[in-house]
């Protein structure tokens, strides 16, 4: 079992915040593709087309045939540490920090060996389950887990460096109204956040289920409209530096494309609040999340985004907020590069339709506000930083994988005769 | 030209007091809510365009976005459908004289303060009129309620039936219009219609008949219990925009001191 | 291994090896790469009595001449070599630059070859070398925990106990030999006695690793002259000969961990060319960044069986007057490690011992000894191995 990390003390107002500091960053573009894997949460290595040999470290071509296909393939993560160390003394600043660190060299059952992290539940000589996800640079690093679960296995040290999870962190859900808000305070809630704010835009309009939410005692309503570039300020000027996951469920959703719409009013609107308001909130809220990137066991970790699977490839029927999703997936692209550095994972999280009003004449399956919650959870205590919602967002996101070009003409053709 | 300089010397002594029946403009404000598939008024919103910084130096100036009928408003004639047809109904082309003129204010207050869905009947209409004198040709009337100190939800009143808010019946308008021939009437809710006002036959009876006729709106009015029920002056020009269905604006109000507020 | 036959190697008749020249090591230099390798090839020089005009071939071992190589140096140091080679093979430099230089003279495509290696050690020069060594560490060894080689050799360490039951003080018997045979060395780094206590009481690194199994990087230079026979003659300068050496890279790569190297391949046909068996010699220079790695070579280079090192370490001495002197100059973990310099390091002082030249270090009666290489950790192991015998020369 794991010793739980306890709830941080107040922060010493005379310490200067720690600035953070990097692991390595630099690796080969080839492989990056274990990055992209490693941000889904999925342990991947290159297996040769031809002779089926894993290779590893990343390689232009297969050491044992010598093919130059070696596409990207989903292995099993068993394994057996087969040597370890604890290093005392390092030359990188990030890990310097935080000595001793565990490390060790491990035979994955899929036949190669491969150095990693070592979770202290780990025993030595210890059969091992992999997992793959970005560090602090944002770069793919393995991780060898007990093979099974332990108590508070979450609350190593080293594997929170890797995660986002929620336990004694203080989150921001920015819309009060939006009907995922309940589900996601009460599962943050759940699963330990410390402080809940809930920004509430118009309190000249009551919102619903305000009476369920305040009954959480994690949560706090604050004022934040983000259309409103004064409410952001003043928000994050308030609580700015103590929101250690921003979650922007803000989203305006309307049914219409183009010629279906007679102004650009809607999509004004659309815009206001899926592309300048995210860019308020980033504007108000980054800085001082990228500036607490190592600052203590309640850091700044994430930044959530959840987003359209629109935002992909454009939906007409909902098109002119695809086009708008999809300008918000472009900002956040930028906002990775600019937060690249903090420690601060911005996770992309891509919804299928929620089963609200402006999606009921949609057909299932739908997205309800429990299962919203519970992914966006997940996402933060594995420490992902791409993941779907819904079979909907699932498949959309594995087609556009696949060949974006090939679902624009799928999302755009019109019924055959 | 004596009236002028009599007028002049009156604002510089104090014994004409100009009073300012306008709401700030602000972003939180609240707007008229319509069914959420149809526009939707825009609220006010305020970027900075430079604070004597990198952006400019020597100056604070900002851009600021809004709809015609944010915040303290006026309604031209073609705001309505009942006015789309009527000659200089757009804010740009109504003669300025219209927006100076004398005004008379009805106190429903305490009448509101019980009764949140009160309507202006055409019996309290005259009820007044037999205390204050009927109201003259050309003027405009305001209905004081003081919904304009009500803040956050409880200014809309907001529920799942709709708003709930003072307003004019359809015959008290009709009355004003066709018996009293007012220019115009104005309220200090959102809207110159009840917060129930759909439900009314006609709908919105206020916009229907009061634009059918070329008469004008004001909504979102403040301070209305500082005006004497008659004896004021009104000034109120919208901002001259082209083809404008309306114009938030600064409304004052000349007030001779110890007239009789309230 | 290749399914072609392999013919038996050819000899080194008519080579010679000489003028072993090492430059005093500094902890730090602000001094560049070129000012250490043109500081050991003017001593190559003025030592063998030549002029550089006569240096018609040439080998570089260095980390630190970015953006040079040895093209830039011979413009920079002014020669006009008929022959030039870049050997970035870090520990193994030395055997392999040997080989190779040898093979021109033999063939006749150079006369006399100057094998020269060093580095500098500016402040932040280890950190920035290991951060980009390369594209193997950087994708799969470098982001976990940057403990650099202290780490890489913690995990070879670790498994070799594990599998051998080798124990610290094994090592730490290496390690105080060492120390002993580099207090005679005057250029030594390390100039305090070390006993096996402090070896095994000292802070941890990165266990098993502990402060005594480490180099301490530093800047310095190595070199040799390999020239035909008959010059050396001419020059009147004590020689050399190779009896044998072999060469393999990225062997036993199926092992999932390293615990032999590529010398186990070749171990056959090196001692069949060399003519002696492993008793028959006076000492042994291994590549020493970590003790691991010297018992590994002592196993494999045929002293003996593998997994026995812990034993055969036990019942020698390795002092310069004991069982099987080893690393008589007290190796890289005593002399320090001047970077690519640690790769001749072995193969500089086994010159001296040699030639006769050794001084303060010099085994008595030495005729024959070996020199093993072992470099460049890629990723999870070291990928070049070599090793050559020596004897005195007819000279």
């Amino acid at each position: 079992m794991t010793t739980p990390i306890q709830k941080p003390p107040k922060k010493n107002p005379q310490i200067r915040t720690v600035v953070p500091t990097l692991p390595p960053a630099s690796r080969s573009r080839r492989a990056l593709a274990f990055t992209v894997a490693a941000a889904e949460g999925r342990f991947a290595l290159q297996k040769c087309a031809m002779c089926g040999h894993i290779a590893y470290p990343p390689r232009e071509a297969c050491p044992k045939c010598l093919s130059m296909e070696l596409p990207w393939t989903d292995v099993p993560t068993g394994g057996q540490l087969i040597a370890e160390t604890t290093v005392q003394t390092s030359i990188n600043t990030y890990f310097r920090e935080r000595t001793p660190w565990r490390m060790g060299t491990v035979l994955l059952d899929a036949g190669v060996t491969v150095q990693c992290h070592v979770h202290g539940g780990v025993l030595r000589n210890g059969r091992v389950r992999m997992i793959a996800r970005t560090d602090k640079s944002g770069k793919g690093v393995m991780m060898a887990l007990p093979e099974s679960e332990g108590e508070n296995m979450a609350d190593d040290k080293q594997l929170r460096e890797l995660t986002c999870d929620p336990k004694h962190r203080r989150v921001l859900i920015t819309d009060g109204r939006h009907m995922s808000a309940l589900s996601l305070a009460q599962h943050l809630a759940g699963a330990g956040a410390s402080i809940i704010f809930v920004g509430l835009a118009e309190d000249w309009r009551k919102p619903p289920k305000q009476a369920a939410l305040e009954a959480i005692p994690q949560v706090e309503i604050v004022p934040l409209d983000i259309t409103n570039t004064t409410s952001v300020t003043e928000c994050a000027g308030e609580i700015g530096g103590k929101v250690d996951i921003l979650i922007n469920n803000c989203e305006y959703v309307r049914p219409g494309g183009i010629m279906g719409r007679r102004d650009v009013i809607t999509a004004q609107d659309e815009m206001a609040v899926n592309y300048f308001g995210l860019m308020r909130l980033m504007q108000a809220f980054g800085p001082a999340m990228r500036g607490r990137g190592a600052d203590g066991a309640n850091s700044a970790v994430a930044w959530v985004n959840i987003l359209s699977v629109y935002a992909l490839s454009n939906l007409p029927e909902f098109g002119a907020t695809s086009a708008s999703q999809a300008a918000a997936l472009s900002l956040a692209q930028c906002f990775r590069g600019e937060m690249a550095g903090s420690g601060v994972k911005v996770v992309n999280a891509f919804c299928g339709p929620l089963d609200d009003a402006w999606r009921q004449p949609l057909p299932p399956p739908k997205v309800s506000p429990e299962v919203l919650a519970r992914d966006v959870l997940r996402c933060l205590q594995q420490g992902l930083e791409n993941i779907t919602i819904g079979d909907v967002a699932h498949d959309v996101r594995t087609r556009w994988i696949e060949d974006p070009r090939v679902l624009e003409k799928e999302l755009t053709q019109i019924e055959g005769m | 030209m004596n009236a002028l300089v009599n007028l002049a010397t009156a604002l510089a002594d104090g014994s004409i007091e100009t009073v300012d029946l306008t709401h700030t403009l602000d972003p939180d404000f609240p707007v008229m809510i319509l069914p959420p598939e149809f526009g939707q008024c825009a609220r006010f919103r305020v970027e900075e365009v430079s604070r004597y910084d990198e952006r400019g130096p020597g100056g604070y100036w900002r851009n600021f976005s809004c709809g015609e009928h944010t915040g303290t408003h006026f309604d031209a004639p073609i705001h309505w459908i009942s006015g789309r047809d009527l000659p200089n109904a757009t804010v740009d082309a109504i003669a300025p004289e219209n927006f100076v003129g004398p005004v008379f204010v009805i106190d429903c207050s305490a009448e509101s303060a019980v009764d949140e869905d009160y309507l202006l009947s055409v019996e309290a209409i005259k009820i007044w009129e037999k205390t204050h004198g009927q109201i003259t040709e050309n003027a405009w009337v305001l209905m004081r309620t003081d919904w304009s100190k009500r803040r956050g939800a409880e200014y809309l009143n907001m529920r799942e039936d709709g708003a709930h808010s003072p307003g004019p019946s359809a015959d008290a308008v009709r009355f004003l219009v066709e018996e009293r021939n007012i220019r115009g009437f104005g309220t200090e809710t959102v809207g110159t219609d009840a917060g129930q006002g759909a439900h009314l036959s006609p709908p919105y009876p206020a916009h229907y008949i009061l634009h059918g006729a070329g008469r004008y709106g004001l909504q979102c009015l403040a301070n209305l219990d500082a005006l004497p029920p008659t004896g004021a002056v009104l000034i109120c020009p919208p901002l001259k925009i082209k083809h404008g269905s309306g114009s938030p604006l600064r409304v004052l109000a000349l007030v001779e001191r110890n007239s009789n507020a309230g | 291994m290749s399914r072609f036959s392999t013919p038996k190697r050819q000899g080194y008749d008519g080579v010679a090896v000489a003028v072993p020249v090492s430059i005093p090591y500094t902890r730090y230099s602000h001094e560049s790469a070129h000012w250490w390798l043109a500081r050991a090839l003017g001593e190559l020089v003025r030592c063998a009595g030549l002029t550089p005009a006569d240096i018609d071939g040439f080998t570089v071992s260095s980390f630190s001449l970015a953006p040079d190589t040895a093209v830039g140096l011979t413009q920079h140091l002014g020669l006009t070599p008929r022959w030039l080679d870049h050997i970035p093979m870090g520990g193994a430099s030395g055997v392999v630059a040997l080989r190779r230089a040898a093979r021109a003279v033999q063939a006749g495509d150079a006369s006399i070859v100057a094998c020269v290696s060093g580095d500098t050690n500016q402040v932040d020069s280890f950190r920035l070398m290991l951060s980009s060594f390369s594209r193997f560490a950087q994708d799969g060894s470098y982001p976990y925990g940057s403990g650099g080689p202290n780490s890489s050799f913690a995990l070879l360490t670790d498994h070799y106990m594990r599998k051998f039951g080798a124990t610290r003080a094994d090592f730490g018997k290496l390690a105080v030999a060492q120390r002993a045979n580099a207090l005679r060395y005057p250029q030594a780094m390390m100039k305090k006695p070390l006993t096996l206590e402090q070896y095994i009481d000292a802070r941890v690194i990165s266990d098993p690793i502990h402060l005594f199994d480490c180099v301490m990087p530093c800047a310095g230079a190595e070199a040799f002259l390999v020239m035909r026979e008959d010059i050396a003659a001419d020059l009147n300068l004590p020689t050399a000969r190779i009896l044998s050496t072999i060469e393999r890279h990225n062997a036993f790569a199926d092992d999932p961990i390293q615990d032999r190297g590529g010398w186990a391949m070749d171990i056959d046909e090196f001692w069949t060319m060399a003519g002696i068996k492993p008793e028959a010699v006076d000492f042994l220079q291994t590549y020493d960044d970590y003790p691991v790695i010297s018992m590994m070579q002592i196993e494999d280079l045929g002293f003996c069986p593998k997994g026995e090192a812990p034993a055969f370490v036990r019942a020698n001495s390795f002092e310069i007057d004991g069982t099987l002197p080893h690393n008589t100059s007290g190796g890289q973990l005593s002399a320090g490690q001047a970077g690519a310099a640690g790769g001749f390091l072995g193969l500089v002082e086994a010159l001296r011992q040699l030639t006769g030249t050794a001084g303060p270090t010099q085994v008595k009666d030495a005729q024959t000894g070996v020199v093993s290489g072992f470099g460049m950790i890629n990723y999870d192991r070291g990928v070049c191995t070599a090793a050559a015998t020596l004897a005195r020369g007819l000279t």
